[in-house]
């Protein structure tokens, strides 16, 4: 086989590690959308805040204490204890569900019936917000983040990839956790939405508020629900981006990465968000592959471009939509005058 | 509304009065954003070692410094914001840490006739001080640093890079293409090949270029990247298994927290720097104990010996010496930026210098002339030790290739003056 | 009271129909006009044109170019700051290959190259709305970086990929580069804001205008009644993408004079613009004027009050403790309302609201009397983020509308105070 091809080959599975990982964000943004009409700009930052907290929470920092200290003029950073990784998951979801409700109490309670794109400049709003609280209660230096998942190249598969193909393919175990956990996380989610009493009265409110609030659905308790999931899956991406590159700053623009996402797969369709984040990773990865390669592209083109994941997915997303503009899994827009 | 216009155009006119017989310092830090884990100990370190003058020794020559902090995330406009307000206060020098700021600031300096000083970033070519009167990027730039990790790299493959083959990985900014050109250049003169890899801001996703990294198989990476982009690059570097010592980051990728996220594995990563590392020098004492201990250090305190700090404490002690050399020069202890200019110009550091400060063998010797703003290139080369934990020396100071990046800087420098129909000249 | 409409006959309908029916404000208006071109250009100075108000006037016209789009025509984008670096671009390229031409003529010309830009990528719009469509036009803002970053014949092949702006005369008065008096870079972007306001504002009540509200209400309802929606929506891409370029083209050549596209022009520039839109008021030139004011001086204004520290008189030293003492006052009042909250009381409907505001101003009022607070400039920073954060939700909660909306009902309450109808 041409080496091109093999290396295509690793470019592709790799694609599919990282589109896992994009459609983990955006599961997020789907979850609120489906069930309250609100684009959750927010969700990047939320993922960075879960990260935050998680962190804060193992190593004992003291919240806040940055302010605490200029203002009192004390010097305490750190409560000195470490709590495992598993107990402090638990504290950093009571902290997200806390978030989600003071959310609805304090902002979407006021905005109902608003236009989407009142709603959407809101999230964006809450976005500035929590990025200053995290940084005021955490500090904006890099923490480094171990809950205890592997990392580095998966050797099970080098060898074997090596003895197919005399090329070892390199795939992160990371990666390989991730895609697992999403895995996992997306069977959960379905089967909650499915068969549980409160998953039923989700989509309830999805299909239709006023139906569902007619036949006794609290409004306000599926809200607070919903974006308690989203919390969490924002924590799951928080992990596995943090573990990847430490919690900083930079992890709230992973909300850029999900929303060619959003746009391929449907804003409203769980299965979409995976598939469209697979597409999504797969295309970006072999079109910067293809056109960063002088036996490829320099080839058939006669140059090369490189550093284009920024917009490839966009453009890509943008085009599929001329054709299909309710994305893959979208429901049909039906107009009425 | 209205009222808090009137009263902010009140604070503003109160503001507007130069504080006078003060040094005035303005730090352009960020403490924010997506570069903040980097500006925040460099800001550290440059107000720590104000602070300790001003603790100390009761300023300089006599005079107190009076230190002005302003914040501008790394962000272009808000350093424009910061300079404007900040110049009436009779600043002596500018050194806003980022490469994009100092471009905006090139052309309101020169008018405004206050220095600026771009410690291993900034334009290159402002080296030359024939057309750059008021820029000064001493001791080394960034062509400079492209020029120095070759002649590593050369002296690691044992005397020749024919054949071998180099990857630049870099930030796609103007401060990432910068050495682009030097290495070009370089790579005629000693027939390596060169692989040009950009990452896009801010490189949190970079598996498309470590992948073809590890199917090209270069026989070294050079990076030039700053925040997240250098850990994950690090990371990635760590997980496919290039060997560490073959790569080697300029020295704005140098500092712990670009090794954190990879930890141990990380071991043997190796990074430029013109300065000296660690907390082992005798003003580290004095800085415990005049500006930790009384509670005046600008940051948590906890961040004091890291390269960042260093960095920072270096560009602070840079300034301080060239402000006593222009007031030796002057005969006067309150100099105008005017008179800092002189200062920077005729500023030389040697060896008995920097031990009368406390900080002996800390940075090269150099000697700054009106010619010459740029010092000498000297630089040296750090490991990371990840056992120690920190990063230590493996290399003398050495030079940067002149030859090629003098012709280089001449043509640049040239280009501009015509461009803005300066004189060049001393 | 304030308003005397009494007497203010109109005779035509072109009097009638005119954008400041009222004489009151007519005056103002025109009193403004001097006030800007007659008074301002004599006491303005460096920090003020640099920090506040070229920023203003400059995203004052991207935010009426967004409005047109946004506002009038009901097409969401987020592509403003890839559109500005088309502007910026064009100016760049056309001033170094034409030094001889006038940069009046090339900052037009930029934005009708960024015009031919717009429509370009306004083509999906046709087919795509909503969010889709919002999402869509960040196709457009990251490929337009990525393409400046890029192809090295954007930025005449400079080492480092920054553009800066040559200097460049208007009448032989420099308007860009070092040398720049403050008056004449104000004076330069104030003909142009108030030129875009003006066309902006007759557009819009126009034909073109009312095609455009008729697409933003019900695209299909518009097309029954012979809106043609190809042309009204490109239309709207086009002339709102020819006020950005022209705000990219000052923004580069006049107010930072050199840049590099993906720090100047990236995504936050374009939601940075769609805030002062929404902020300001959608579908009102008025609100673009103060969304971006808001804007571009809230984040001064904080770093004033909170983070500067001066030295300042006796008297304003004495003012402010008067300030602290009504804060400690308003606080305590506030605190006591929310107290008798919780068990159900409350001593006056608005007291709590009153209080709030009242505390609010006090405190600043004392901050900026007693020279700033001094406070770290890292937590100024995180708490400007929480602030602005803050405000904006705080906004759209209570008035979706925007300063605009905030503006009329005032005006509203004004033409019949002090009488209740």
């Amino acid at each position: 086989m041409p080496e091109q091809l093999i290396w295509g080959m690793e470019v592709f599975v790799n694609g599919l590690m990282a589109g896992v990982l994009y459609a983990l964000v955006a599961l997020g943004f789907v979850l609120i959308f489906k069930a309250s009409g609100i684009f959750n700009y927010a969700q990047g930052v939320m993922a960075l805040f879960a990260a935050l907290t998680l962190v804060g929470i193992m190593e004992g920092q003291v919240p806040f204490s940055h302010l605490i200290n200029a203002v009192f003029g004390t010097e305490i950073h750190h409560f000195g204890w470490h709590v495992p990784a598993f107990l402090a998951i638990i504290f950093t979801m009571l902290v997200m569900i806390a978030l989600a409700w003071a959310v609805n109490r304090f902002i979407f309670r006021h905005l109902v019936n608003q236009e989407p794109i009142i709603l959407f400049m809101a999230t964006i709003g809450l976005a500035y917000f929590l990025e200053g609280v995290g940084d005021v209660m955490w500090g904006s230096d890099i923490k480094k983040l171990d809950v205890g998942l592997p990392q580095g190249i998966n050797l099970t598969i080098d060898e074997f990839t090596f003895n197919l193909f005399e090329y070892g393919f390199f795939i992160d175990n990371l990666d390989l956790w991730a895609a697992l956990v999403a895995a996992l996380l997306v069977i959960a989610l379905v089967i909650f939405a499915q068969y549980s009493k409160q998953g039923r009265a989700m989509r309830a409110v999805a299909d239709d508020h006023q139906a569902a609030l007619s036949v006794g659905i609290s409004l306000n308790f599926i809200w607070v629900m919903v974006w308690s999931l989203a919390g969490f899956v924002a924590l799951v991406a928080g992990i596995m981006w943090g573990t990847k590159s430490g919690v900083q700053f930079s992890l709230s623009l992973i909300a850029l990465k999900a929303l060619p996402v959003l746009m391929l797969g449907g804003f409203t369709s769980i299965p979409g968000a995976i598939v469209g984040g697979l597409i999504i990773g797969v295309g970006e990865k072999l079109f910067e592959f293809i056109m960063s390669s002088d036996a490829l592209a320099g080839q058939w083109f006669g140059f090369t471009i490189s550093a284009t994941e920024n917009w490839f997915a966009y453009v890509l997303a943008l085009l599929f939509l001329v054709f299909r503009p309710q994305g893959l899994f979208g429901e049909k827009i039906i107009e009425r005058v | 509304m209205k009222r808090h216009l009137i009263a902010a155009l009140a604070g503003v006119t109160m503001m507007a009065g130069p504080a006078l017989a003060e040094l005035t310092i303005v730090d352009l830090s960020y403490r924010t954003g997506p570069y903040g884990a980097n500006g925040i100990p460099f800001s550290d370190g440059y107000q720590d070692y104000f602070t300790l003058l001003n603790e100390r020794d009761g300023g300089i020559g006599g005079e107190k410094i009076n230190l002005i902090e302003c914040e501008t995330a790394y962000n272009t406009e808000k350093g424009v914001e910061c300079y404007e307000a900040t110049k009436g206060e009779g600043a002596l020098v500018y050194q806003p840490l980022s490469t994009g700021i100092t471009y905006q600031l090139i052309p309101k300096v020169t008018a405004d006739e206050i220095p600026l000083h771009t410690m291993g970033y900034g334009r290159t070519s402002a080296k030359n001080g024939e057309v750059f009167k008021w820029v000064f990027n001493y001791p080394a730039n960034y062509w400079d640093g492209a020029s120095l990790a070759v002649k590593h790299m050369m002296e690691q493959a044992g005397g020749s890079l024919e054949g071998k083959t180099i990857a630049l990985v870099y930030h796609n900014s103007a401060y990432g293409k910068e050495p682009i050109r030097t290495l070009e250049k370089l790579s005629e003169k000693h027939g390596f090949n060169l692989t040009l890899l950009p990452v896009d801001h801010p490189g949190q996703e970079q598996k498309s270029q470590w992948l073809q990294i590890r199917r090209e198989k270069p026989d070294f990476v050079l990076m030039y990247g700053w925040g997240v982009m250098n850990q994950v690059a690090i990371q990635e570097a760590v997980n496919i298994r290039f060997p560490m010592e073959n790569f080697m980051g300029i020295w704005w990728s140098g500092s712990e927290n670009d090794v954190k996220a990879a930890g141990d594995r990380a071991d043997g990563y190796k990074a430029l720097t013109f300065h000296n590392l660690g907390s082992d020098y005798p003003v580290y004492d004095d800085i415990q104990k005049y500006v930790v201990d009384t509670g005046k250090a600008a940051g948590a305190g906890d961040g004091i010996g890291s390269v960042l700090y260093n960095r920072g404490m270096y560009a602070a002690m840079l300034a301080a010496e060239a402000i006593k050399t222009a007031q030796e020069i002057h005969g006067v202890s309150d100099i105008t930026s005017q008179q800092m200019r002189d200062g920077m110009e005729n500023l030389e550091m040697t060896e008995e210098k920097m031990a009368e400060i406390g900080l002996p063998n800390f940075g090269p010797e150099f000697k700054v002339s009106c010619e010459n703003h740029g010092g000498n290139g000297f630089g040296a080369v750090s490991q990371w030790d990840a056992e120690a934990g920190e990063f230590k020396l493996i290399t003398d100071y050495f030079q940067s290739d002149q030859e090629v990046i003098q012709p280089l800087i001449e043509e640049d420098s040239m280009a501009f003056a015509k461009e803005n129909n300066i004189e060049p000249g001393c | 009271m304030i308003y005397r409409e009494a007497g203010d006959f109109k005779t035509s309908y072109v009097d009638d129909s005119q954008t400041f029916p009222i004489r009151f404000d007519r005056y103002g208006y025109y009193a403004a006009l001097v006030v800007a071109f007659a008074i301002v250009p004599f006491v303005i100075n460096d920090y003020w044109v640099n920090a506040v108000v070229l920023p203003f006037l400059i995203y004052a016209i991207a935010a009426i170019g967004l409005n047109i789009l946004t506002g009038y025509c009901g097409q969401v984008s987020l592509g403003t700051g890839g559109f500005m670096a088309v502007g910026a671009y064009a100016c760049y390229k056309l001033m170094t290959a034409f030094p001889d031409v006038s940069i009046i003529i090339h900052v037009i010309l930029s934005g009708a190259i960024t015009a031919a830009v717009g429509v370009l990528f306004g083509l999906p719009s046709l087919r795509i709305k909503g969010f889709y469509l919002a999402v869509a036009t960040l196709a457009a803002q990251f490929f337009l970086v990525w393409l400046f970053n890029r192809v090295p014949w954007f930025y005449n092949y400079s080492a480092s990929g920054q553009i800066s702006a040559p200097e460049r005369e208007v009448f032989g008065v420099a308007i860009t580069g070092a040398e720049t008096a403050p008056w004449a870079a104000y004076l330069f972007c104030l003909v142009f804001t108030v030129l875009s306001a003006l066309i902006a504002r007759n557009l819009t009540r126009g034909m073109v205008g009312r095609k455009w509200m008729a697409i933003r209400d019900m695209d299909i309802a518009a097309e029954i009644i012979g809106v043609n929606p190809l042309r009204a929506k490109l239309s709207a891409f086009a002339i709102s993408s020819f006020f950005v370029g022209v705000s990219g083209a000052l923004f580069f050549a006049v107010y930072l004079g050199a840049v590099e596209v993906g720090e100047a022009f990236g995504i936050n520039k374009s939601f940075l613009v769609l805030f002062m839109v929404i902020i300001g008021g959608l579908g009102s030139i008025f609100g673009s004027f103060a969304g971006a004011a808001f804007l571009v001086i809230l984040p001064v204004f904080l770093k004033i009050a909170l983070a500067d520290h001066a030295a300042v008189s006796p008297v304003s030293n004495a003012l402010a403790t008067l300030c602290l003492a009504i804060f400690g006052v308003a606080l305590l009042l506030f605190l006591a309302h929310l107290v008798l909250r919780v068990f159900g009381r409350r001593l006056w409907k608005d007291l709590g609201a009153l209080c709030g505001i009242v505390a609010l101003i006090a405190f600043f009022a004392y901050a900026l009397l007693s020279g700033g607070l001094g406070w770290p400039t890292d937590i100024v920073a995180h708490v400007q983020l929480i602030i602005v954060g803050a405000l904006i939700i705080v906004f759209l909660v209570a008035e979706p509308h925007g300063l605009a909306q905030l503006w009329r009902v005032a005006k509203e309450k004004l033409r019949l105070w002090p009488f209740p109808h």
